[in-house]
């Protein structure tokens, strides 16, 4: 969004060779980290009023003061959220007590089938440090915008599925963000960045 | 994780896994399948198995069936830009010589419309359709909904 804007301004402005240094000066400082509007807001500047899988009420500025770890999901999907659960529980057996500080968070994207009493089903097949979050679509809605995060209903076969953004954010005990684990990427390296949080 | 293990060695050693069990259909053998237990039967259930050309031809998983669902599908979870979606795989391909997983993250079966909740320890059969080998039934074994794979003595 802001890059386009800039790129607008200054091909607007005088001339190719301003555009072509323009240009490259946002590529290079592209690859060196994402442009801020597309990074995740800092937790104390989120804004949402959802509830967890124990029926108590949650507000971002609650997860301040512990490092969060933070993902997106729905528990209709077989495949890519039991996946993740099931990496994100295995990271927190490594982790054993230490993982104990962090706030291990699941939000749905699927409000309308996973009530809390869903989320409860489903989360008690994971580690019992993880916390289901749910709401109204709305709120749910102003929490994935504070992620810069994503999904979408995709209606399939009489039925839906809810694309989504994938990879589990991790944010500092001050609410700073952190990094995000891909999709897929390597215990190695997600180990890493989790402990990275917790010093 | 050690104790995923150690239960996982406990049913070895009491029974036989049927996750382990090898099918085999002319060139194709067939592997390592098996499924998660789900919550109720409103909500799909997956399909996971490990498929080995050993011939000299190419060949594609087109389709499957199971009494245990009215709607099995092949799926491709893919991750694009960071958002995951789950588009309908029309056939997998299982080119000559090649190993094609059907694992958590990838390429699935995705059972819509269960007959009944699909229970840890409970088995069913799927039905595999292939391009040019034909069908063949194996019985998937359904581990619990941690499982990320059955522990078989020849796994990888
Ligand atoms: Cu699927």
């Amino acid at each position: 969004m802001r890059r386009r804007q800039l790129i607008l301004g200054l091909g607007g402005a005088s001339g190719a060779l301003a555009f072509t240094l323009g240009l490259g000066w946002l590529q290079s400082r592209g690859r060196a980290q994402p442009p801020a509007a597309l990074l995740p807001l800092p937790i104390g500047e989120m804004g949402f009023a959802l509830t967890n899988h124990r029926g108590e009420p949650v507000r971002p500025a609650d997860w301040i003061g512990r490092p969060t770890m933070a993902f997106f999901g729905f528990t209709w999907c077989p495949d890519v959220c039991p996946t993740t659960l099931s990496d994100i529980s295995g990271w927190l057996d490594e982790l054993g007590p230490d993982a104990d500080r962090l706030n291990t968070v699941f939000i749905t994207v699927d409000p309308e089938r996973d009530t809390q009493q869903v989320l409860a089903d489903y989360l008690a097949n994971f580690d019992p440090r993880i916390t289901g979050l749910t709401g109204s679509l709305a709120e749910v809605e102003r929490a994935v915008a504070g992620f810069r995060a994503r999904f979408e209903k995709v209606p399939r076969d009489g039925d839906y599925t809810m694309d989504h953004t994938a990879g589990v954010f991790l944010f500092r005990a001050d609410g700073r963000f952190a990094s995000i684990i891909d999709y897929h990427e390597d215990r190695r390296f997600a180990l890493p960045k989790i402990r990275r949080v917790l010093t | 994780m050690k104790s995923l293990i150690l239960s996982a060695l406990l049913t070895l050693s009491a029974t036989p896994v049927l996750a382990c069990e090898t099918f085999t259909l002319g060139d194709l053998t067939i592997e390592h399948a098996w499924s998660r237990a789900t919550i109720g039967a409103d909500r799909p259930g997956v399909f996971y198995v490990e498929i080995t050309n050993n011939g000299s031809t190419d060949d594609a998983l087109i389709g499957i069936a199971t009494p245990a669902a009215g709607m099995p599908m092949l799926h491709e979870t893919v991750v694009t830009d960071g958002i995951a979606s789950m588009p309908h795989a029309m056939s997998i391909p299982v080119p000559a010589g090649q190993t094609v997983e059907l694992a958590p993250g990838g390429y699935h079966g995705m059972l819509m419309g269960l007959t009944a909740t699909l229970a840890e320890g409970d088995s069913f059969t799927v039905t595999l359709s292939f391009q040019n080998a034909g069908e063949v039934a194996v019985n998937v074994e359904v581990l619990s909904l941690r499982a990320e794979g059955p522990d078989c003595d020849d796994a990888n």
